[in-house]
């Protein structure tokens, strides 16, 4: 089944501050929506936007032609969103903080234990994630979205905090999850080296 | 990927899984529960030393002073409610999460009732004993701190969502707190002290029991809107 992520005529005001306007984009399966613009100009917004959690001046997401806000279960039953803040708590291990998850959203059938070897974080598994570094702890949160088994990856600044093996290993992992025929909206400051359908859209 | 099998698991599993997180964490940092109830029983021990040893005056009293310590203390403990979800970004996946929000947010206020409500029950007869309280009136008391603690952990809740992307939104969150929780004291005070006359005192606790039914079914709509709103 192939999925559709629209955004139609959207306008973001934040107190006095226009962040952006009239703005319209379309993904579809298997493609990859890349957001540009400088520092503070938005992208974090259009993605708590897209994610449903900011209300926007006009316009309206739509995913499979239907506006999120009329089923909002079904949408966030979709997706999984890699912010900037991990949202994983620094006083549980790794394996707590993914069995919470694990509660929440559907499961993907792949091996955990693998997922852990894949992105090299087979070893802390019994630490707690206040002991890890940015680096490990951003590892953490790639295995949150790898055990969930959802159409659309939001990435805000996936690359942060990651070495150049990591940055590496996140562009493999978007490129597989595309070539499933999977959907990735992403704000990314680095070029992105991905071989599949990329869209841009900058924000101004 | 298969779309066949997209089952989002159930609200029960949602609602376990949150509390049973939020217990794990106040099992890993017994700070944030004992501060409160530490509160609590300083509160109770030092209102006898400074108002004297008169048997007749601290049986008067305790029913008064033992329920204010207990909205204070659970107004203290309210804080936090929220608070570091909000830092680490944990609300955020919440707010994403294909769970009601409402169903989370009943599973984290469950896990402070059980983390600062029941704790508070269980010292309190310690505490009772500085105020001569009979055994008799101890139940009752028990009794009315189980069912207001449900009531004051779930209108709490809908302070600490609305405060929580203020800093330090303690102050305010005591002001749109207290016109909620005042009734919830005066009646629990009022039950303990009816009991201590050997009065009827039935119905004190059937309304403390009625506010908390009310409030478990408004309170978690009210906090989920809430938190919505402040998350914005």
């Amino acid at each position: 089944m192939t999925h559709k992520l629209t955004g139609d005529n959207l306008t973001l005001i934040r107190g006095e501050r226009c962040l952006f306007e009239r703005l319209s984009f379309a993904l579809e399966s298997g493609s990859l929506l890349i957001l540009e613009g400088r520092n503070g100009c938005g992208k974090t917004s259009l993605m708590r936007a897209i994610a449903g959690m900011l209300s926007l001046e006009t316009g309206h997401i739509y995913w499979d032609d239907t506006p999120v806000e009329k089923q909002r279960q079904i949408f966030h039953g979709s997706l999984v969103w890699l912010a900037h803040r991990t949202g994983l708590k620094g006083d549980l291990t790794l394996v707590e903080n993914l069995g919470f998850e694990r509660s929440l959203r559907t499961q993907s059938g792949r091996d955990v234990e693998e997922v852990y070897e894949r992105l090299g974080i087979s070893r802390l598994k019994k630490l707690v994630l206040r002991s890890l570094s940015a680096g490990q702890q951003r590892r953490v949160a790639l295995a949150r979205m790898l055990l969930a088994d959802v159409p659309l990856w939001l990435l805000d600044e996936p690359f942060t905090n990651l070495d150049r093996e990591g940055r590496k290993l996140v562009m493999e992992l978007v490129e597989e999850h595309l070539a499933e025929g999977g959907l990735c909206v992403m704000a990314a400051h680095q070029d992105v080296e991905i071989n599949a359908p990329v869209t841009k859209v900058q924000i101004q | 990927m298969t779309d066949s099998q997209r089952e989002i698991p159930g609200l029960f599993s949602g609602l376990v899984a949150t509390a049973r997180r939020d217990l794990l964490l106040a099992w890993k940092r017994p700070g944030d529960v004992l501060n409160p109830l530490f509160f609590f029983a300083m509160v109770c021990t030092l209102f006898p030393l400074a108002i004297g040893p008169s048997a007749e005056q601290l049986e008067f009293s305790g029913p008064g002073v033992l329920w204010v310590a207990a909205l204070l203390s659970t107004l203290l403990s309210l804080n936090s409610l929220f608070l570091s979800d909000y830092e680490d970004g944990s609300l955020d996946q919440l707010l994403v999460s294909p769970q009601p929000l409402p169903v989370l947010v009943l599973g984290k206020t469950l896990a402070h009732w059980l983390t600062s409500g029941v704790p508070l029950v269980f010292v309190s007869p310690i505490l009772a004993i500085t105020y001569r309280m009979p055994l008799s009136v101890v139940t009752v008391m028990m009794l009315t701190l189980v069912l207001g603690t449900i009531s004051l952990s779930l209108l709490g809740s809908i302070g600490a969502a609305l405060t929580v992307g203020l800093h330090r939104g303690t102050a305010l969150l005591s002001l749109l707190i207290l016109p909620l929780a005042m009734p919830v004291m005066l009646l629990g005070a009022n039950a303990v002290a009816l009991a201590a006359n050997n009065d009827v005192y039935t119905t004190g606790i059937w309304a403390l029991a009625a506010y908390a039914i009310g409030s478990l079914s408004l309170a978690p709509y009210a906090t989920a809107a809430a938190l919505r709103i402040s998350n914005e």
